[in-house]
């Protein structure tokens, strides 16, 4: 309880009838790097919103250290936000923006100029005092809200999708820079994004939330490979979602055929949904195989081929290093540590199957995700 | 685009412009006549400038626009910037909506309308506390401080909409209350848009005619009623010798502000091109 | 945004909105209430009544204030094309050379066309020496030229006053429209003509329109120019309401007058704006 740096109780909040947010309960660990993941409209923004103080909950209490905040202003609580587009103010230059958050605490000149030196160094900035914010790149605009943020020495540091403006390769950079400043400084990080590999990248904790409810909290490598529903399995990575049910413990069938896997605790014949990640499935001879099916499409990847197979009406997406032809039956090979069971919810049958899949349609909605999460 | 009809267009222009600057031609030439005459030149001379600075109840009659300007321009930037930021933020559709409709109607309406209606509001006004002289100095500066509103506001609003909606929240975040961070970080970005309005506003304030005319009392007579009055008579040539000073004062006004603008444009693309 | 800083922006509209209802609509019924009394403040229609009295003047004023209207149209359209496909420091100079006669006081610049279209005036002058010219050397005996106190100096007057009110807002609209369409239309095979009546001109309607307001609602509402300009030959509406509170003193059918004009003016721009909805098709 006394590593928490802020919890929310019972949170909820509506827009105009909307809920946003829906009795979400969240406790959020001192110097950890905690990431809110989902689709826009989640809920995400408006959750971080409400920590700094720009949001109020309709009902739930916000606490910080301890201490209930609802209905402090933003000015008078510890943390600081960098805004999706920087918000840099325009009139002021490089070190008056940086410097800003220090004249209003009225901080002597001279440790103005030290803690910003310090700064400018920290991102990489140094000798850019005097430039005019206009004159600055996309990323040297970030950091230099990041500097403007990281001064005034926040508890927790609040972080809106910053790097949804910049380019794939920038935000790879600042990837790994942010997660560089987040250790050295020792503080937390709140980070807001849709972007399932940033958050998988950086994170300590991932929140998995949707349509105002948190689908999942836990490490990267937990959600990852542990899903607890059609949602998460899907939003985190690619998966083939197949329906099955469970034989006994550590027996699922699925696909016509019955499997082996490591999941216990179900009711016998129980309907479950089951994750098998593409890159989990081994290609073999169709006499050797578990199950087989014919071959609907291959693109190439680079390091792979992306391979849609279809086995009994239900297309699956397989990774492989070797060419097959269009056309060709496959047989298919799943190891039980490759086979994740998922009992039934809301989403399921929503996703996992790949026969609508085209790469247009990927990107299209991933188009859509970035547009602002205004709410 | 072939070079007749470059040539067609830079005729058409040229004659575009003769129609435009010929009456000021004019007007500038017989600032100089040495006679009394506005269509006959005599021959050159300063004659009707000394005049004009000896014209005393020309010289008040500027001041007396001078004051109106000021005063008027002055609170209709303040109260418009106000009232822009208000609108820009109110959620309420049909707030906002029915609030641009009665600003857009001191533009739309004739001026002749508009100086009439508030002529009668006043002297309607004025007739309720019994009294006969209510037109004068109070009745030009909120005349003049209403047809500016708009202009105030319609130059602020889209400096709004072009600032990042995060500035003032980034300003509270860092420690700004929101009164503050209205005046630290939001004005100054809207401050371009807040400076054309004003000088909008002091020019249309300087240049009206028409609503004036309706709403000044005799003690407030402004430099176009003036020029009115002195108009309904035979025009002597101080006046075009007044209206040559302004002409120039405009010009110099604009050619060192687009100098200055153009200066600002080199440095900034200077700078830009440094940091490639 | 939090609630305290929601309500301080709320509230820093309140002046504005309160001085918007004191000074703009609260004069806006002072002219009706004046329109439906007489001097003792007693509901009549009487002012009303007499409207019909000056249906003619109404008539002159508004076709006058058209013709005014289309001859800036016809002169600004191709100066404003001219305009925008000039390189940015000619357009710019261009701009400033419009809008500097602007900044002269408008009394003025109408008091010089007096001296310009008097009887002994410069033009004038200059039209009749070539009259004489014509009338010596053929034998005829052509009148001399007449150009002050008609109607055709009263729409000079306008045509003059707001010929920069046109060309502005159909030079912003073009040069706001993406040049890449003309060129588009010519990648598709339109020659100059088709691309002009089927891109520019549609896409340059909503200058057009804004600039026929700016130029029709002054024109039609004029006193000074028709004054000066026309004699007493051409009186147009605002000279008659200008009469009735500057020296007849009748407050109730000067309100009544502006009332009608008013109504008018918003009848023709709604009119106006119904065409322009058609794409355009006003023009052509």
């Amino acid at each position: 309880m006394s590593n928490n740096i802020i919890e929310l109780k019972n949170i909820s909040v509506a827009f105009d009838g909307q809920q946003i947010i829906e009795n979400m309960n969240l406790y959020i660990r001192d110097k950890e790097f905690i990431t809110f993941l989902g689709p826009s409209g989640c809920g995400k923004t408006t959750t971080l919103r409400m920590i700094a103080g720009f949001q109020e909950p309709d009902s739930g209490d916000v606490f910080f250290e301890g201490k209930k905040i609802n209905g402090v202003p933003p000015h008078k609580r510890q943390l600081n936000t960098i805004f999706q587009r920087y918000a840099l103010f325009p009139h002021l230059n490089v070190y008056e923006n940086i410097a800003f958050g220090l004249r209003l605490k009225k901080t002597p000149e001279k440790e103005i100029k030290a803690a910003v030196t310090e700064m400018l160094e920290l991102i990489n900035l140094k000798g850019f005092e005097r430039r005019n914010i206009s004159s600055l790149s996309g990323g040297q605009q970030q950091r230099v809200a990041i500097a403007r943020a990281l001064v005034v020495k926040p508890r927790v540091l609040l972080l809106d999708e910053p790097l949804g403006a910049l380019d794939l390769k920038l935000r790879k950079d600042m990837q790994v820079e942010l997660k560089n400043i987040q250790k050295r400084l020792g503080i937390t990080f709140i980070y807001v994004t849709h972007d399932q590999e940033e958050a998988l990248s950086m994170s300590d904790t991932i929140v998995v939330m949707d349509s105002g409810v948190i689908q999942q909290i836990g490490t990267p490598t937990d959600i990852y490979n542990e899903p607890k529903n059609a949602f998460v399995a899907d939003f985190i990575g690619e998966s083939n979602i197949i329906e099955g049910v469970m034989k006994d413990d550590f027996w699922v069938e699925m696909a016509g055929h019955k499997f082996k896997c490591l999941d216990k605790g179900f009711g016998v014949d129980e309907e479950v949904d089951v994750v098998v990640r593409p890159e989990d499935v081994d290609v073999v001879p169709v006499d050797k195989a578990m199950i087989s099916g014919v071959v609907t499409s291959i693109t190439f990847k680079g390091v792979y081929y992306e391979i849609i197979v279809e086995i009994k009406g239900f297309k699956w997406m397989i990774q492989s290093t070797d060419f097959q032809a269009v056309g060709s039956t496959i047989g298919l090979v799943v190891e039980p540590d490759a086979i994740h069971i998922m009992k039934k919810s809301q989403y399921s049958g929503l996703y996992g199957d790949y026969s609508s899949f085209s790469e247009e349609f990927d990107e299209l909605s991933v188009a859509e995700v970035d547009e602002d999460e205004e709410e | 685009m072939t070079k007749k009809t470059s040539l067609s267009s830079k005729l058409y222009t040229a004659l575009v412009f003769i129609f435009l600057y010929a009456p000021i031609a004019v007007l500038i030439l017989f600032s100089f006549n040495s006679g009394k005459s506005t269509s006959v030149f005599e021959g050159f001379s300063l004659y009707w400038y000394k005049e004009l600075f000896n014209d005393a109840a020309t010289l008040d009659a500027f001041k007396n626009s001078m004051i109106v300007a000021v005063a008027s321009s002055i609170i209709a930037t303040v109260m418009g910037t106000a009232a822009a930021t208000a609108i820009f933020g109110y959620k309420n559709k049909l707030l906002k909506s029915s609030i641009m409709t009665v600003t857009n109607i001191p533009m739309m309406n004739p001026e002749i309308v508009t100086g009439i209606s508030m002529m009668l509001l006043f002297v309607f006004v004025g007739s309720l506390f019994g009294k006969t002289g209510t037109l004068g100095f109070g009745t030009l500066i909120i005349a003049h401080t209403t047809f500016e509103l708009p202009y105030v506001i319609l130059n602020v609003l889209p400096k709004l909409r072009q600032t990042d909606p995060h500035l003032s929240e980034a300003a509270q975040d860092l420690g700004c209350t929101p009164f503050q961070a209205f005046f630290k970080v939001v004005l100054p970005a809207i401050m371009p848009g807040i400076i054309s309005g004003l000088m909008m506003a002091f020019t249309l304030s300087v240049d009206d005619f028409i609503i004036s005319y309706f709403v000044s009392g005799t003690s407030s007579q402004t430099l176009p009623i003036r020029i009115f009055s002195m108009t309904k008579r035979r025009v002597t040539p101080d006046m075009y010798a007044l209206s040559t000073l302004i002409f120039l004062a405009i010009l110099v006004l604009l050619v060192v502000s687009n100098l200055v603008s153009a200066h600002g444009d080199k440095k900034l693309s200077k700078k830009g091109g440094a940091k490639k | 945004m939090n609630q305290k800083s929601s309500l301080m922006t709320k509230l820093s509209g309140s002046p504005y909105i309160v001085w918007a209802v004191l000074f703009i609509i609260v004069p806006l019924c002072m002219v009706a209430y004046y329109a439906f009394t007489d001097k003792t403040g007693a509901f009549t229609i009487d002012n009303m009544a007499q409207i019909s009295k000056y249906a003619d003047t109404f008539i002159l004023s508004i076709w006058l204030g058209l013709l005014a209207t289309v001859i800036c149209l016809v002169i600004a359209y191709p100066l404003a094309y001219i305009m925008a496909s000039k390189g940015p420091e000619k357009q710019s100079t261009m701009t400033m050379l419009i809008m500097l006669p602007m900044w002269m006081n408008f009394l003025l610049r109408t008091y010089s066309w007096m001296t310009i279209l008097e009887d002994n005036g410069l033009l004038t002058s200059a039209l009749n020496s070539v009259v004489d010219f014509i009338n010596n050397t053929a034998g005829l005996s052509l009148d001399p030229v007449h150009l002050i106190n008609t109607r055709g100096a009263v729409v000079v007057g306008m045509v003059y006053n707001f010929l920069p009110y046109m060309i502005l807002p159909i030079y912003t609209v073009m040069l706001k429209s993406d040049r890449s369409l003309v060129e588009a239309a010519q990648d598709l095979g339109g020659n100059r003509l088709d691309v002009f009546r089927n891109v520019t001109l549609p896409l340059s309607v909503p200058g057009i329109v804004s600039g026929f307001t700016m130029v029709f609602v002054p024109s039609v509402s004029t006193f000074y120019i028709s004054q000066k300009l026309g004699g007493t030959g051409t009186i147009l509406i605002g000279d008659i309401i200008e009469t009735q509170f500057q020296t007849a003193n009748n407050f109730n059918l000067g309100a009544s007058l502006s009332f009608v004009l008013m109504i008018l003016i918003f009848i023709c721009l709604a009119v106006m704006n119904r065409f322009s909805d058609d794409d355009g098709g006003v023009i052509i």
